[in-house]
């Protein structure tokens, strides 16, 4: 019996990485070959549907076109360049804190972050329009009529700066958290004033964050519709909103897909550009990928820095010599606080507008009553918008949370060639524009019958939440101490008991938070839904955007309180639940 | 004592030499939290001195406050004479060691080492020479093109040391600079520092909470508890004399052995009258106080029923190498370590034995 010959039989281990099989294969079903199908369709003519470039000849050689595609271009990049300036200094501030303080002020950047985009910009809408802040301000200081704030180029770049600004927060910051400040001081003994240690140390230390944050940004930007369509003119008209108009009223889905193809390319160009310099997988916060030590882009970055840093060093060497050794320390925070308050103002801002007495919005309100809470409540399509979005969120919620899981728990305790495949296939839904995989499931849709249908939703927001429950997850169970199992296995316990007992209950947080930021991203989702839900199944967002383009009402601000409290109150809750241990080391 | 070669510190100690570093009533407070209690201290050129203390003792402020790297909350701070108290940390022109080593991980081995000369505008030629000259000197010429993560740890140390020396500095402040390496390397880079050292002829403030490196490396210890000074001298001076419980307790092994001061010179303790050591401290009769043995000094041979010396009985038996190290528990309770060569008769657990020191090798410590 004990013989070597009738040892346990070698049981055939199998890789954990085939748990992550059903999310790529949802993904390459919802995502990638509907975006391929979308090219495809571009290329064909709208009437016969044989091969032909018509689309692409329409895109580029009617001006009015040709100018969308250049403002789109034009916008995103703007965009992006003033985020990251903007963004950079705030995140420098964010990163030097102390590990509670921190975690507080990044809570006061990451509401907004989570506060769905429509909300933002409607809010500004109001608050810079005729009955608004500065209006009044205007008014009460007799300075006469205000001048037009809304509807031109620089209204929507602070818009899009204001609601893209977080994500370049945040995407900077785990890198700058990163960066050991003792390498700081560790410049100065060597005798580094500290702007040149800024500028050849952290500058260099941090381009890997800056980099993925102006990809995530401009990609992103690449896609906008709500920010120009609110509060542009029609010359700052996006290739989004084209996409839209040439769905939803030209039914002219070739034209479309065209203008969809060049978002996808400008997207793929920006990762192919990315990744060479710095490498996809540092998108998630990675070490970035070793540079050979005389290529010659990292011999001119350092040159750069090296200028700068003489350039830098000396004026505010010269400026605190004038000034007798004053060096704005002060400035720094200030700064920070200031770019905090203006991005929470448009949050805070909705609730005494809600509670207007008045049948027009307008801040501040003439008086306060709850007229427009009881409309919203007593309102049956509010109510039906309302519930949809909260049962899409619920079922987009688990499905995407069983799926990630199983992928991120593949990812942390499989092995093989196939891992980094696989995390970018998991990360795909963040580097493709949304209208874009708005489009692409609404053609997909469209040929199964799945257009008009909360499943059809759903599904949808499954590929737009999957990134974010996926990264969660995945920083969970990579930080998560797998001998704590085998622990439990040498006290005694099965597989299922130290499942249930062990790793479940420590991993809670990331498994309440995966759900938590997938509802989120259901409930405040507004392009597939625009798509998908057709006229027929209006979530929440879908119906105030329907409201904000027909007449902006105080309805509109009561219900984006309601998504306000919501999100703030989830957001709360998956932060309290958050595991403590990222404390920064001594 | 000074004969002995170590004592430089010592006898350098005369007041004509004036101080490379000398630091007045330095302190440092953290909201209502000492760090460091108000400090005197002097290093001479060319010393060697060790920061010893357990965990939170207050060396890293210390040497943060030579550094510059902190603002003092009170007191000053002299170098070569010249109050440096609060000239920025890239103007003192101090070398600094990091414990982590702190290299620049975007630059490569000789950019590391570049780094500081940039700083001071070393023209390009001397800017080269010098840098090589450094990493020659710590055995890293072939591998100046690496990054730091492409190293060794030890490499890295060595790469720090480079980055250190490459500028000369007249003082360099170490900050347990060997504690990530395991103990071979650990050794291996001592020769190499104490090697530095003596080449450079460079004042060394050298921080480490490992006794033996500090008996191992240093001119002069600095020992530290709870943010203050508890002993300065040389390794032998603090060995031999230890001038509290922490101190002969913290630098080797010792027996501590409780009584109170009785009548003719004598300890009285539980086990019985103990002699006090020729020199002891005069302590009135009936204070309380605690005999200090090492265990070398502690011998050991097989009791006789009539003897009536202090006794034990063995317990444990640790083989060391080069010796034995028996455990022996007095009737009291208390537990006595005693060395013994493996060459002498042997000794097993469960053995009766009489415990004998000469009374001049003990220290008397109030306690
Ligand atoms: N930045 C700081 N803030 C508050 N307390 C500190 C800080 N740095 C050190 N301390 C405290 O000062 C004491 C001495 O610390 P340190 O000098 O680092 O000790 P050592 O290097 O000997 O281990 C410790 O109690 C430590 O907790
Ligand atoms: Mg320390």
């Amino acid at each position: 019996m004990a013989g070597p010959a009738s040892a346990v039989p070698a049981r055939r281990r199998w890789n954990a990485l085939w748990l992550a099989l059903p999310g790529a294969l949802f993904l390459l079903l919802l995502l990638v070959l509907p975006s391929l199908q979308l090219l495809s369709v571009s290329l064909t003519d709208s009437e016969t549907g044989e091969f032909s470039l018509a689309a692409y000849e329409r895109a580029f050689g009617a001006r009015v076109y040709a100018r969308i595609i250049g403002n789109t271009f034009a916008i995103a990049a703007q965009t992006t360049g003033l985020c990251l300036l903007l963004g950079y200094p705030l995140a420098y501030w964010l990163a030097g804190l102390p590990a509670r303080r921190q975690r507080a002020a990044t809570l006061l950047v990451l509401l907004p972050f989570w506060t769905s985009a429509l909300v933002k910009n409607f809010a500004w809408l109001v608050l810079l329009g005729r009955t608004g802040i500065v209006a009044g301000a205007f008014q009460a200081l007799g300075l006469g009529q205000p001048p037009d704030l809304l509807f031109n180029r620089p209204v929507v770049l602070f818009a899009m700066v204001h609601s893209l600004l977080p994500l370049a927060v945040v995407s900077m910051l785990p890198v700058m958290t990163g960066i050991d400040r003792g390498l700081l001081q560790a410049a100065g003994t060597l005798g580094a004033p500290r702007a040149a240690a800024f500028w050849r140390i952290h500058l260099p230390l941090s381009m890997p964050g800056v980099a993925s944050a102006g990809l995530l940004v401009f990609i992103a930007s690449l896609g906008y519709f709500i920010t120009p369509a609110l509060l542009g003119s029609p010359q700052e008209t996006m290739m989004g909103q084209a996409i839209i108009t040439q769905v939803q009223q030209m039914d002219n889905l070739v034209f479309a897909a065209a203008l969809s193809a060049l978002l996808i390319g400008a997207a793929l160009l920006s990762c192919l550009l990315y990744d060479r310099v710095f490498g996809l997988s540092s998108v998630s916060g990675g070490a970035a990928a070793p540079r050979a030590a005389g290529s010659p882009l990292r011999r001119a970055g350092l040159g750069l820095a090296a200028s700068l840093a003489t350039l830098f060093g000396g004026l505010s060497e010269g400026l605190a010599r004038l000034l007798g050794g004053h060096r704005f320390g002060w400035l720094l925070p200030a700064y920070a606080w200031a770019i905090v308050a203006v991005l929470v103002l448009p949050l805070l801002a909705m609730v005494p507008m809600a509670f207007t007495s008045a049948s027009f919005l307008s801040f501040p309100p003439p008086g306060f009553g709850l007229r427009w809470f009881a409309e919203y409540f007593a309102s049956p399509v509010w109510m039906s918008a309302t519930l949809r979005s909260f049962g899409i969120g619920l079922a987009t919620a688990v499905v995407t949370t069983a799926l990630a899981a199983l992928a991120a728990f593949g990812l942390a305790r499989g092995a093989g060639r196939l891992s980094r495949p696989v995390f970018l296939m998991f990360m795909t839904p963040m580097i493709v524009p949304s209208i874009v995989v708005a489009v692409a499931l609404f053609q997909l849709f469209a040929r199964v019958g799945l257009v008009a249908t909360d499943a059809g939703i759903m599904l949808g927001h499954t590929v737009h939440a999957m990134p974010i429950a996926f990264v969660i997850l995945l920083a969970t169970l990579k930080t998560h101490d797998w001998r704590l199992d085998q622990a439990a296995a040498t006290l005694g316990a099965d597989r299922r008991r130290t499942l249930l007992r062990v790793t479940l209950p420590l991993m809670r947080g990331g498994l309440v938070g995966a759900l938590i930021f997938a509802f989120l991203s259901s409930f405040e989702e507004l392009t597939v839904a625009l798509f998908i839900g057709g006229g027929l199944r209006t979530t929440l967002p879908k119906q105030m955007w329907d409201d904000v383009i027909l007449q902006v009402s105080p309805v509109l601000v009561a219900a984006s309180v309601v998504v306000v409290v919501l999100v703030t109150a989830l957001f709360l809750l998956a932060e309290f639940l958050r595991p403590a241990r990222r404390g920064r080391a001594a | 004592m000074s004969a002995e070669p170590r004592a430089v510190g010592a006898a350098v100690m005369g007041r004509e030499s004036p101080s490379k570093l000398s630091v007045r009533g330095i302190a440092k407070r953290y909201g209502a939290a000492d760090a460091l209690l108000p400090m005197d201290l002097d290093v001479w050129p060319g010393e060697f001195l060790t920061v010893l203390g357990p965990s939170g003792s207050g060396k890293t402020t210390l040497l943060q406050l030579v550094a510059g790297l902190i603002e003092p909350s009170a007191g000053s701070l002299f170098i070569d004479g010249e109050d440096r108290t609060h000239t920025p940390v890239h103007q003192r022109g101090i070398g600094v060691v990091f414990q982590n080593y702190a290299l620049f991980p975007h630059l490569t081995v000789r950019e590391n080492v570049l780094f500081p000369l940039q700083m001071r505008r070393v023209p390009a030629p001397e800017l080269k020479r010098r840098a090589a000259e450094a990493l020659g000197m710590v055995g890293l010429g072939a591998l100046e093109d690496r990054f730091p993560r492409e190293l060794s740890g030890g490499q890295q140390q060595r790469v720090a040391l480079a980055r250190c020396l490459v500028y000369q500095p007249a003082l360099i402040l170490m900050d347990e600079p060997l504690g990530a390496l395991d103990r071979k390397l650990r050794e291996a880079m001592q020769m190499e520092i104490k090697r530095l050292h003596r080449e450079t002829g460079a004042t060394i403030i050298f921080v480490t909470h490992d006794q033996e490196e500090a008996l191992a490396l240093s001119d002069r210890i600095l020992l530290m508890n709870h943010g203050r000074i508890e002993q300065i001298g040389t390794p032998q001076h603090i060995y031999e004399h230890p001038a509290s419980l922490f101190a002969a307790d913290f630098i080797g092994l010792s027996n501590v052995i409780q009584g109170r001061i009785g009548a003719g010179g004598v300890l009285e303790t539980p086990d019985g009258a103990l002699p006090l050591p020729p020199e002891a401290p005069r302590l009135s009769s009936g204070a309380t106080a605690a005999l200090v043995v090492r265990p070398e000094h502690v011998s050991l041979r097989p009791a006789t029923p009539e003897c009536a010396a202090l006794r034990g009985r063995i317990v444990e038996s640790v083989y060391a190498g080069s010796e034995f190290r028996l455990l022996v528990t007095l009737g009291s309770g208390t537990t006595i370590v005693a060395r013994r060569s493996p060459g002498q008769a042997p000794l097993a657990i469960g053995d009766e034995v009489v415990l004998d020191w000469d009374a001049a090798q003990g220290r008397l410590l109030p306690a």
